[in-house]
């Protein structure tokens, strides 16, 4: 079966997100000053080919731990689409 | 007895002749190491210069540990091998777990690339050893992302164990606690976003950088010497 995979990589709380942070100070400027907590994450879309959703998911977790994050900085959620056309 | 210093390059390395021009302006020899080699050829120490390993995708470092080559520097490291990075050699040593911490995008998002003063913290390590703890050096940074960071363990212990090299006089990019380098616990493995190879000359602008390179030097000739 084909599984098609979203990861979103984003900072974990309490570490400075220097992307967001500026983000944030320039949205101000525009006449936005009702914004807060802006943090910029990363999507990793990915199809992999696994006997069953929990197969699928361990695998993509592994993948998570080893490189898709770095978990000094980063954490990341999983979600799984089941079963897709090949 | 002459050191024999390994510098690895990565796809997308750019400083390698730098640090080999230095190396040899110093007297030791120098040989490049292809990060597809499982191997280190046996040198006595490894620099892993700065640059783009890999392009930096992902994240700066985060492919570039991967590489065949890694594994032997790990190996040379765990058996007291002088390792050190410079910029984004540091970054792939945070990502190899030689390293604690990771380097993060600059506060304010600025590429920042200048000459700046670095305190010496600890003669503990390899990079550092012939240096005085308290010296003042110029040495020129050239990153976006050196802006080192840690959870609040971490940085007790690199306090506790004497593991923080050189801190910045005034800190250019966000690092916590000012700091420009770590070592790793037995002092062996060095990693800075400051680039000492560019300061090995007074015909680059500063020479501040020899006594690390020096200090490096000596650990690799002592090991050169005791492998005899």
């Amino acid at each position: 079966m084909r599984f098609a995979v979203r990861i979103d990589v984003t900072h974990l709380p309490g570490v400075l997100d220097p992307q967001g942070a500026t983000v944030e100070r320039a949205l101000p400027a525009l006449g936005y000053d009702n914004v807060a907590d802006v943090s910029i994450a990363k999507t990793i879309r990915l199809a992999i080919d696994a006997a069953s959703e929990s197969e699928a998911r361990a695998q993509v977790d592994d993948m998570c731990r080893r490189l898709l994050a770095n978990p000094v900085i980063e954490r990341y959620t999983v979600e799984i689409d089941h079963d897709v056309p090949a | 007895m002459t050191a024999r210093v390994g510098v690895v390059v990565f796809p997308g390395t750019n400083c390698e002749l730098d640090v080999v021009w230095a190396v040899e302006e110093l007297g030791a020899d120098a040989e490049l190491l292809w990060h597809g080699d499982r191997t280190v050829h046996g040198v006595d120490a490894v620099v892993i210069p700065g640059g783009f390993a890999h392009g930096d995708y992902l994240r700066t470092g985060a492919i570039a540990r991967f590489s065949p080559v890694m594994d032997a520097v790990a190996e040379h490291a765990a058996a007291g091998g002088p390792v050190v990075g410079i910029c984004n050699g540091f970054q792939v040593l945070t990502e190899a777990g030689l390293l604690p911490g990771a380097l993060q995008k600059n506060t304010g998002l600025t590429f920042v690339c200048d000459t700046v003063e670095l305190e010496v913290v600890s003669t503990r390590s390899v990079l550092t050893s012939q240096a005085t703890v308290g010296a003042v050096l110029r040495v020129p940074i050239n990153h976006f992302e050196g802006n080192f960071v840690c959870d609040d363990a971490t940085l007790r212990r690199l306090h506790d164990e004497d593991r923080i090299v050189v801190r910045y006089v005034r800190n250019p990019n966000g690092s916590l606690d000012d700091i420009a380098g770590v070592s790793n616990e037995a002092g062996n493995v060095v990693g800075l976003m400051p680039h000492p190879e560019r300061a090995s000359s007074l015909l680059l602008g500063s020479a501040d950088g020899v006594v690390l390179l020096e200090s490096m030097l000596a650990a690799a000739r002592s090991r050169a010497a005791a492998a005899v």
